[in-house]
């Protein structure tokens, strides 16, 4: 059952449930955090409005910067904003910042250690009709093997809109995911969000398998621990990770020692994003089998992003599929 | 305006420029690797930037109105290390420890690792895009001072480069004023062979920048561009200066492949004989 101290939306599982796409919580998130501090500023790669960046620059015109088409600039620029005392968050999508501009971020906000908060938008299958060129699927990999980097992947608007704030509040480089389709309300204002601390959402008295999710996919491994309790009687534990970097390591130990069984749900390349994290930490510390559920080296294609989803292997049977493998090679 | 330039400070200068010479040949003897041909052809800007026109103070790299010297082609670091240790930001003493394990002085310049540095660089072309940065930071804080930043004509092949032009010209950051070392040459050749630049004067001119063009080794020519360039308000300026690359010593002079390998021992001891006499003009009493 869903777990009450998480305080999730009472309505994750009915029919409607409200869909709001994660990045509004990034709007809302930067006009708070902008409100907070007068050192907030935002700089947008020519996608003000679908980043929701128009927020921002609507309510604070003078510290929000267009950037043009210019990824690497994008970068370089807030850098020097970052050193200079201010706290940029820069905006675009997640194919271009940090797809395009991963040097420029590496060498200039990384290793710089300039205070600057970078927002990979429209990351993940979903992405939908524009293709592959625009389905960026590799960017947690690459963003959280960078030293100095914090890695933050919100599960839906709400804890969008903290991870932006808890972004400002963090010293240094900050990256976070956020997707462009609409995806079911999980949490509410009052569900734990804190840095680097898995929230348990789905719990049970006997669990089998633990599930490991983030982003966007958080509803359908939701719906799949729901379904195989109810169909076969299988229990789990579904576990939010929102930090990837720095990852919540005891807690996964623990869940995986509870368990004994593990499976990651991501929207992403199985090689190196959350699956990658969890693994080096079991591996670490408690070997244990582990599943995972995501993008199998190959990149996406244009479609409706529910039909991509299942297409590519990360719908709610297949979660439930790769449940019972995990659980049955212990 | 920068305080006037007279006639003994600036032999002052240009004694310091040939010294600040000999000490990036005996750092690169004892580095055993490194770039020569950069360094050199630069020491008498950075003896202009660090002894008359940045409004700075060594023992206090934090403060917030000084004016940000921004190195955007890193590998030229020498100079920079050098000049800032005469200017005292920290010991000569450790000009010696360049490149190596547990040194503050990283074979390319770390922000972190030293106080006064201003940027991480090295990667070329994102040095301009962070000084746009602290022009942009300095104007919403209201601050007076000026960003220099100092690149290589060949990074020029570097897109991210125009997108900085662009965006200073577009944004009319006339407390920008970027220098650009003349040299002609890069690893592989020389510019307009790799990749041609000119005409580079109409290139910034076309993205909105007040251009100037200057002999970089004369110290007073360029502190006079410098004059103009903090005079115009309503854009960015360039000044180009044309360098010899390995200036001081003959046999690296204009050669572009020593722009990327150290002098050995031996060269080493020519080179500073060679500084030390101005090129066989005056008789030392070293010889």
């Amino acid at each position: 059952m869903l777990n009450s101290k998480t305080k999730l939306n009472q309505k994750i599982f009915d029919k409607d449930v409200e869909m709001k796409p994660i990045r509004d919580g990034y709007g809302a998130g930067l006009v708070t955090a902008g409100t907070e501090d007068s050192n907030v500023v935002v700089l947008c790669a020519d996608l003000t409005e679908s980043t929701r960046s128009l927020k921002f620059q609507e309510r604070f015109p003078e510290r929000f910067f267009e950037m043009g088409v210019a990824e690497q600039n994008l970068a370089a620029v807030a850098a020097g904003l970052g050193v200079s005392g201010k706290m940029p968050f820069i905006s675009s999508y997640a194919t271009f910042s940090p797809g395009r501009n991963w040097e420029q971020i590496r060498t200039t906000i990384a290793y710089n250690d300039a205070n600057v908060k970078i927002a990979g938008h429209h990351a993940g299958l979903m992405t939908g009709p524009d293709g592959a060129t625009h389905e960026m699927t590799e960017d947690i990999a690459i963003m959280r093997t960078m030293p100095n980097m914090t890695v933050l992947v919100p599960c839906d608007a709400i804890e969008a809109e903290k991870a932006t704030i808890m972004a400002a509040q963090t010293k240094g480089p900050v990256y976070i995911r956020f997707a462009r389709e609409k995806t079911p309300v999980i949490t509410t204002k009052d569900t734990p969000f804190k840095l680097g601390k898995n929230n348990i959402l789905w719990q049970t008295d006997s669990p089998s398998v633990a599930v490991f999710v983030t982003g966007t996919l958080t509803h359908n491994a939701l719906l799949a621990a729901k379904e195989l309790e109810e169909e076969e009687g299988i229990e789990s534990l579904v576990i939010g990770v929102h930090t990837i970097k720095p990852l919540d390591e005891k807690n996964v130990v623990e869940m995986a020692k509870k368990t004994g069984a593990v499976v990651t749900v991501e929207e992403h390349q199985v090689a190196g994003g959350l699956g990658g994290a969890i693994a080096e930490c079991l591996a670490k510390n408690h070997p244990t089998p582990i599943e995972f559920v995501g993008l199998r080296d190959t990149f996406g294609e244009s479609g409706n992003p529910w039909d991509l989803i299942n297409k590519y292997g990360m719908g709610v049977k297949d979660i439930k599929a790769a449940m019972k493998k995990a659980a049955g090679r212990k | 305006m920068l305080e006037p330039l007279h006639d003994k400070k600036l032999k002052l200068l240009e004694e310091k420029a040939n010294e600040i010479r000999q000490s990036i040949i005996e750092m690169l003897v004892e580095a055993g690797s490194g770039h020569s041909a950069g360094p050199l052809g630069m020491a008498d800007i950075f003896t202009a930037f660090y002894f008359h026109i940045l409004n700075h103070d060594p023992k206090n790299p934090e403060w917030p109105d000084r004016d940000r010297l921004v190195l955007s082609n890193g590998h030229i670091c020498p100079v920079l290390y050098v000049t800032m240790a005469y200017a005292g930001y920290f010991p000569k003493a450790e000009l010696k420890t360049l490149r190596k394990i547990n040194s503050r002085l990283q074979g390319h310049p770390h922000r972190t690792a030293l106080l006064g540095l201003e940027t991480t660089s090295g990667p070329l072309g994102s040095g301009l895009s962070q000084a746009v940065g602290m022009a942009l930071a300095a104007g919403l804080d209201k601050k007076k001072c000026r960003i220099y930043c100092l690149m290589s004509d060949g990074e020029h092949d570097a897109g991210n480069v125009w997108e900085a032009a662009m965006f200073a010209g577009k944004n009319r950051l006339s407390n920008i004023i970027a220098v650009i070392d003349r040299n002609n040459i890069q690893i592989d050749g020389h510019t307009e062979n790799i990749m041609p630049l000119e005409p580079l004067k109409d290139k910034y001119r076309a993205f909105n920048w007040h251009v100037l063009e200057v002999d970089g080794h004369n110290i007073e020519a360029f502190v006079d561009a410098v004059n103009e360039a903090r005079a115009v308000y309503e854009k960015p300026t360039v000044i180009i200066a044309h360098t010899v690359p390995g200036k001081g010593v003959s046999f690296m002079e204009n050669d572009y492949l020593w722009h990327g390998k150290p002098p050995t021992k031996e060269e080493g001891k020519k080179a500073l004989a060679e500084l030390r006499t101005l090129q066989g003009k005056i008789i030392s009493e070293h010889e």
